[in-house]
């Protein structure tokens, strides 16, 4: 609360232990904001650096400085204002059509933060257990896999049949993340290998099923599946170009029962154990190799619903790229949430929110989506410094939070 | 694979215990079995499954160029079938009068060899008149080494890195960074050379910022890691979209690195051909090897080192500067794993493309687990992994005679990766303070 205004910090480095404070405080949060800061800042260089006219004004730096500046600040301010106008709201259609239509950048960005959510969450909950979870892509596929399958192969009445594809996509993510978890509990493979491997695993097992008799769709020649059959879909939200749909509710639903699995049930006291200290957990009696199998699997699980909420609410058929990168997304989303459920919400809506604007600020800018990435990536690095941010602005530290234990080592 | 590494493992694990006779019976029984069991299902598959009357024909030398070698051709169905009887054989000994610890060792060394060769000469008879081109540089040898470099590269930039206890999981990002600076300074400067520097120091500037957050600012180093991997791949995706993609002449074109005949030792048959005419990045990676081996095991540096990855509170004690030493060898490791990346770029003539590191970054990873942080198990693993590969590629063009999907092909490198982590691991330690920050100076 106090070092927002504080006079220069001295450069000490912050070792005492404090306890951990509930949910937000504003020194985190003002570490969030000044970390988005700084990314943006970041970002904005990139853009000028890598804009042609900049470049070009650059050659005449000395005669005229003014240009190269004015043209940069239009490359960053257009590439910016495009980012903002798909993410929250558009001038460009605003009053232009139905009223919902003024909703649509709200909507494609929680549309997007939806999958985040979840693999935010699922991240989160392997955190909480002192796993690290980069296996996401692998759960995600093998989710969207299972519930595609049930989605365009079965036939099934109305509510029952999206019911059961959801649950089949539980099972597809439940079960790849619990074989991580088992390789741990069982044989001690870290599982920072074992899930990237099983990642590449599931995309080539993809890639495979593509091309067999099911899963291929008839009379196409690319590598993509049938359509989702109507029944199966995940109802949308709002009317006609809202895209938002149920998946939405069910990352909100996902991050309440979380909160309540880690603070008011005895599993969830084991993980947080487990996580906390494992051999005191093991003194205590408790099941650590179960333990780790329980989070992978929950966390499978959550991955996979990320993967029904793409395959029966966004794209509706398989392709190669049905992750669409959200396995890694979510990482980022997890560790600015600090493996919290409603945090992670918030970061799940905040990377939205840049996804979503990144669509439209390639369509208007020519700007690469990719930048989005780097942007997320320094957030994150620059949240996890917390000590590195309040050097760089010369704050005093507001308790510190950042002493909770993320992932172990490779004799964890 | 597996079946051969939960052999080992039961073995290797029980080993202490071994010393009372008789704790080993289980182990025995299992082990025993499992040879058994992997005997009969080579005899069946290998040996009755390869078609009568054709020959495995390996080539050993690729015609027209070099020293002449006769192919080596090998009757498949008669190898499979004596080499089942001969593992059946092992198994039941093993079980009944048991083999010394170290006999042991060469019997699972043989069966991995015989299983993997049984299922070559199998491969080879897809088909007749098939040559399965073995030990040319084109072969499966020949491509195992040229996709073993980076792995070996960036594994020894893992070694460096976690010897003095800071976890390297960044090792792909600074591979994937290397390879975009190598083939966009290789391209400007027209000059392969200088595409070497740039990746090398496009790694060395990822490690900086790791060695930085790290080191400095306590950051979980896991969490680095995959942060960093992906900042680097949200780099060179936007850069590459923005200034390589519209010119591709002008910023991705690295020409191919000349092979180099090394007088003498080129000319030897067989070995010539697949060590000694290779590019300069090639016996770059030879030198390096012996270099971070000598350096981590022969050197007072390599000592100090050590002892800071291991205690660094006792190696402060006895005046050593914990972080400094942590930095130089991060850095170190930022500057092969550049290297790791140019060799992709530079080494193989083809352009940069986004994301083209493909988890090479993390199989160089395990194999820094696999190969118990050691620079030559380190080698030994890439090794195996970029045969894994390799066997890949070959298959796909020779043809088995069952047909296996190439998308199960192209697991198998991720699968042997994951398997080996599984079966081995248990038995495999880090250094002591691997991964932890020292707060002290």
């Amino acid at each position: 609360m106090s070092g927002t205004t504080a006079p220069p910090a001295p450069d000490s480095i912050q070792t005492s232990e404090e306890p951990e404070p509930s949910g937000f405080t504003v020194g985190p949060l003002l570490v969030v904001a000044l970390s988005f800061v700084v990314s943006m800042v970041v970002g904005a260089l990139l853009i000028a650096v890598t804009d042609r006219p900049t470049r070009k004004a650059a050659q005449h730096f000395f005669s005229a400085p003014g240009t190269m500046f004015s043209r940069a600040w239009h490359a960053v301010s257009r590439a910016y204002v495009a980012l903002f106008q798909g993410a929250i709201v558009d001038p460009h259609t605003f009053g232009h059509g139905s009223v919902w239509r003024d909703f649509n950048p709200l909507s494609e960005t929680l549309l997007n933060a939806t999958p985040l959510i979840l693999v935010g969450l699922s991240v989160g909950l392997a955190f909480r257990t002192g796993l690290f979870n980069i296996g996401g892509q692998g759960q995600i596929i093998m989710g969207a896999v299972l519930a595609g399958y049930v989605g365009f192969e079965w036939h099934l009445p109305p509510v029952l049949h999206v019911v059961v594809a959801v649950l089949a996509a539980v099972v597809g993510g439940a079960a790849w993340g619990g074989l991580a978890g088992w390789l741990k509990a069982r044989t001690g493979a870290h599982e920072v290998i074992s899930t990237i491997m099983l990642n590449y695993v599931a995309f080539n097992l993809l890639a495979y099923l593509l091309k067999t008799g099911v899963f291929h769709r008839k009379g196409s020649n690319q590598a993509i599946s049938p359509i989702v059959h109507g029944t199966a879909r995940l109802p949308h939200l709002f009317p006609a170009p809202l895209r938002l749909q149920f998946g939405f509710v069910i990352a909100l639903v996902a991050a309440a029962a979380m909160t309540w699995l880690l603070n008011r049930s005895k599993t969830g006291f084991s993980l947080r154990a487990v996580g906390a200290s494992p051999n005191a957990a093991r003194t205590a009696g408790m099941g650590v190799g179960r333990a780790y199998i329980v989070a992978m699997v929950i966390a499978g699980a959550l991955a996979g619903l990320a993967g029904a909420s793409q395959i029966l609410g966004t794209s509706f058929a398989l392709t190669t790229s049905i992750d669409a990168n959200f396995g890694f997304d979510g990482i980022t989303v997890a560790l600015l949430g600090r493996a919290k459920p409603w945090p992670t919400v918030a970061a799940g809506v905040l990377f939205g929110a840049l996804r979503a604007g990144s669509v439209t600020m390639q369509t208007r800018t020519g700007t690469s989506i990719d930048l989005v990435t780097v942007l997320q990536s320094l957030v994150v690095l620059f949240v996890a410094a917390p000590m590195f941010v309040r050097h760089v602005f010369r704050l005093r530290a507001a308790g510190d939070a950042g002493s909770q234990q993320l992932a172990k080592g490779w004799n964890g | 694979m597996e079946r051969m590494s939960a052999a080992t493992q039961d073995f290797e694990l029980d080993a202490p215990v071994v010393v009372g006779v008789l704790a080993s019976r289980r182990t025995r029984i299992i082990s025993g079995s499992v040879l058994i069991v992997v005997g009969v299902l080579c005899a069946l598959a290998f040996g009755l499954g390869s078609k009568t009357g054709y020959d495995a024909r390996f080539g050993l030398s690729t015609p027209g160029t070099g020293v002449q070698v006769p192919d080596l051709v090998v009757p498949a169905r008669i190898f499979g079938l004596a080499f089942g009887v001969i593992a059946v054989a092992m198994g039941w000994w093993r079980i009944n009068r048991d083999f010394s610890n170290r006999a042991m060792r060469w019997v699972v060394a043989v069966t991995i060899f015989g299983v993997v060769f049984a299922f070559l000469c199998w491969s080879a008879t897809g088909t007749k008149g098939t040559r399965l081109p073995l030990t040319t540089p084109d072969g499966l040898l020949g491509q195992t080494i040229f996709l073993a470099l980076p792995l070996i590269l960036g594994a020894l930039a893992g070694v460096m890195c976690e010897r003095s206890g800071v976890i390297n999981v960044a090792i792909e990002g600074q591979m994937l960074v290397g390879a975009f600076a190598g083939a966009m300074m290789g391209t400007l400067a027209h000059s392969a050379t200088a595409g070497i520097v740039g990746g090398m120091l496009a790694g060395l500037l990822i490690g900086l910022i790791l060695a930085v957050f790290a080191i400095t600012y306590f950051v979980n180093q896991v969490v680095l890691g995959v942060v960093l991997n992906l900042f680097a791949l949200g780099l060179t995706g936007f850069l590459y979209d923005e200034v390589m993609a519209p010119n591709p002449d002008t910023f991705n074109f690295p020409g191919a690195l000349t092979a180099i005949h090394v007088p003498g030792l080129g000319s030897i048959p067989i070995i010539g051909p697949l060590f000694f005419d290779q590019n300069i990045i090639v016996y770059l990676t030879y030198a390096l090897v012996v270099a971070v081996d000598v350096l981590l095991f022969r050197t007072r540096w390599g000592l100090r080192t050590r002892a800071v990855g291991e205690h660094p509170k006792a190696a402060d004690t006895v005046g050593i500067n914990v972080r400094r030493t942590r930095y130089i060898n991060v850095l170190i490791g930022g500057l092969l794993a550049g290297l790791a990346g140019a060799s992709l770029t530079i080494g193989n003539s083809s352009g940069f493309v986004k994301n083209m590191t493909g988890g090479r970054g993390f199989i160089a990873l395990a194999a820094v687990i696999f190969g118990r942080w050691s620079p030559r198990g380190a080698v030994g693993a890439a090794l195996l992994f970029g045969f894994a590969t390799a066997l890949q590629s070959v298959l796909s063009i020779v043809g088995t005679p069952v047909k296996i999907p190439s998308d199960f092909l192209a697991m198998l490198p991720y699968l042997a990766t994951l398997f080996a982590v599984a079966g081995l691991v248990g038995r495999v330690r880090a250094p002591a303070a691997d991964g932890e920050p020292y707060e002290g100076r």
